[in-house]
């Protein structure tokens, strides 16, 4: 980079080292996330001689997907400051009455059964949040329990008449086409474009952006955030509930706890892709580059023979010093 | 409100007091009347419900309740610390682990682990201040860290714990109708919290919590307090992973739901979220109040998933009550 620069410019050199990289990380996220995401498959490359190919990448993008929508949850409740922390229950929980009931109302509306009961729970947590102001963390994890319970209730109705995985459901979320491309893209290529269009061009995106940032000066503005926030967790416990269909295809188990183990991904995806958890400052496109990172790296952990215990402390590690890098990054203005 | 203020003012000093105090402390005199209620509502479903429901109860609730205390101490400091759960388990089979190799060395062990509880709280509490990150984030990613260090130490449930650290929390004192654990936890907090609460640092941490650019301002270091806070809370989550220990005999890695329950007792408790509000108490009782319900929902035969759900719903609705109340104080 500073081969070519011409040699007068000694002091400018300095000033593009420090200043110009911090441009880079706070208004282009991506370019660097790409470059962390290059190097590790590189990594992979060397540890795994020959195993990188398009087979391989199909397989990570395959895992990548659940993981993205999910933490395609956490980015939308994130810019507007919240988090949630209900969307494992609410996942596994779709997973798990699309299973339960594909037999007795087929495919079609044993989804819309699912999807309704999953945004029945995203309006509770949205009027929660939005109207009687409870910090989002408590509403969400309150919801994972009444969920979850309530999945757990269901499960006991449903010994009786057993369950399955439909295959239509094992087709989206396990399939590749040709080997090479996964067929969850099917429902995950346009499902991220309506998300970054939407944050970029859609005026409730922009409202989620204003919410986050200053919540005060958005009221001035004439926003109801309570309608907003409402609109939202519905959104996000749907996200969840796609993502759910997904993750009980691609893993052929209908169980009430199924993506609970992804929960903290997701949130960790959406920090290293760049979105601020205090509201106002992120996008998708980092998100996702964000779970694919995540994907890559534990795949590259379990080759290298990595224990459960050494993986988790090394995910926590990666998380804080991912997320301090940000905030020395974006703080200095 | 304001009649009955002016009210107040004529009377004697002794009445004036006492009002005031019923007022600043209703929140914990409902919870006490609550609890009262939930006990007369368990001895009309279950009469046979006494001695040795009450000596179960204490044993049981004493570890979330240590949990309580210390995420109130940070939650009071405008902190939450997701990762309290991880560092009862890690803390848990540490001392389940050397207690069965080093039987002799048990006081040792126990020493050992309170000290590394501090230093779990101090290491959070450093990355906290130091990296300017959110304490959502930070406490949840050394959520992962804590716990697989506690797969590290002891891949499977295992270990022992000392026969007398087992009998310190069991049985009675002097009366049967006082449990020992109960004792154990009141001196425990008594100790640790009450010379904390009365002295400078707990004037800070109540300070930091409520406004902090109001406490730095009158001097106090913003940093240390936050440090501290975390620290203590660490030390708690050690008294917490020990007396786990202690009641189950083993130690296990996997973090139980303490986390969860923790923020759920501190806010039933009354301490508020956005901080500087509220004590260790109300929380302590929190956490009998919700233990007390799920032994009243096993009496009443019901469906132990409803009991969870309850519990969900018992936390939102705690919370949106009293952020209903606070939504009132402002519009007054």
């Amino acid at each position: 980079m500073s081969t070519t620069a011409p040699a007068t410019a000694g002091q400018r050199n300095r000033w593009l080292t420090t200043s110009a990289w911090r441009a880079l990380f706070r208004d282009r996220p991506l370019i660097p996330l790409l470059a962390l995401l290059v190097l590790l498959v590189i990594l992979y490359e060397l540890v795994r001689p020959g195993v990188v190919g398009p087979g391989w990448a199909a397989t990570i993008v395959r895992t990548a997907v659940p993981l993205a929508i999910l933490a395609g949850c956490q980015t939308l409740t994130m810019l507007t400051g919240g988090i949630d922390l209900s969307v494992g229950a609410v996942a596994s929980m779709t997973g798990f009455v699309v299973a339960t009931l594909v037999g007795p109302l087929g495919l079609p509306a044993a989804m819309l059964v699912a999807l309704l009961a999953a945004a029945a729970a995203g309006l509770v947590t949205g009027i929660g949040v939005g109207v009687f102001r409870v910090h989002p963390l408590i509403m969400t994890l309150g919801m994972a329990l009444v969920v979850l319970g309530l999945a757990n209730v269901w499960q006991l109705q449903m010994v009786q008449t057993g369950s399955g995985v439909p295959t239509e459901l094992r087709f989206l979320g396990a399939g590749l086409f040709e080997r090479v491309v996964p067929h969850n893209l099917i429902v995950f290529v346009p499902l991220a474009l309506l998300i970054l269009v939407g944050l970029r061009r859609t005026g409730y995106g922009r409202l989620l952006y204003a919410v986050g940032d200053n919540p005060v000066a958005a009221r001035l503005a004439g926003v109801r955030s309570w309608q907003v926030l409402i609109a939202l967790y519905i959104i996000s416990a749907l996200l969840a509930g796609i993502a759910g269909f997904l993750l009980s295809g691609a893993t052929n188990t209908a169980s009430v706890t199924l993506a609970d183990s992804l929960v903290l991904p997701s949130v960790a995806a959406a920090v290293i892709g760049g979105t601020s958890i205090m509201g106002g400052r992120g996008g998708y496109g980092g998100t996702i580059a964000g779970a694919l990172i995540l994907t890559v790296a534990v795949a590259l952990l379990q080759s290298l023979g990595f224990r459960e215990a050494d993986r988790l402390i090394l995910f926590g590690s990666i998380i804080v010093l991912v997320a301090a890098a940000y905030a020395r990054v974006t703080s200095d203005s | 409100m304001t009649t009955l203020g002016e009210t107040v003012q004529m009377r004697g000093r002794p009445a004036e007091a006492a009002l005031s105090w019923v007022r600043s402390s209703g929140w914990i005199l409902g919870l006490l009347v609550f609890l009262a209620l939930l006990f007369v509502f368990t001895l009309f479903i279950q009469p046979t419900y006494g001695v040795r429901g009450i000596q179960g109860l204490a044993i049981s609730v004493l570890p979330l309740a240590l949990a309580a205390v210390g995420q109130a101490i940070v939650v009071i400091s405008g902190g939450i610390d997701l990762s309290i759960g991880s560092m009862m388990a890690l803390t848990s089979v540490v001392a389940a682990r050397f207690m069965a190799e080093q039987p002799d060395l048990s006081l040792v062990v126990v020493l050992a682990v309170l000290l590394l509880g501090l230093l779990l709280g101090l290491i959070n509490g450093v990355l906290v201040v130091t990296t300017r990150v959110p304490d959502i984030v930070v406490t949840l990613a050394m959520l992962f860290v804590w716990s697989g260090f506690a797969l590290v130490v002891l891949p499977t449930p295992g270990g022992s714990a000392a026969p007398w650290l087992r009998d310190l929390f069991r049985g009675e004192f002097l009366n049967e109708w006082i449990p020992r654990a109960l004792v154990a936890l009141l001196v425990v907090v008594g100790v640790i919290w009450l010379p904390i609460r009365r002295s400078r640092l707990g004037l800070s941490l109540y300070a930091v919590g409520s406004n902090s650019l109001a406490a730095y301002r009158s001097g106090v270091s913003i940093r240390q307090t936050k440090v501290l806070a975390y620290t203590l809370t660490g030390l708690f989550a050690a008294l917490a992973g020990l007396t786990l220990t202690a009641s189950t005999g083993i130690g296990t890695p996997v973090p139980g739901p303490y986390t969860l329950l923790s923020v759920a007792a501190v806010v039933l408790g009354g301490v508020s979220l956005a901080g500087g509000r509220g004590g260790v108490l109300g929380p302590i009782i929190g956490v009998i109040i919700l233990s007390q319900l799920r032994t009243i929902m096993t009496f009443m035969r019901l469906d132990p998933n409803l009991a969870v759900v309850a519990q969900g719903a018992i936390l939102i609705g705690v919370v949106m009550a009293g952020s209903l109340m606070a939504l009132r104080r402002m519009r007054q």
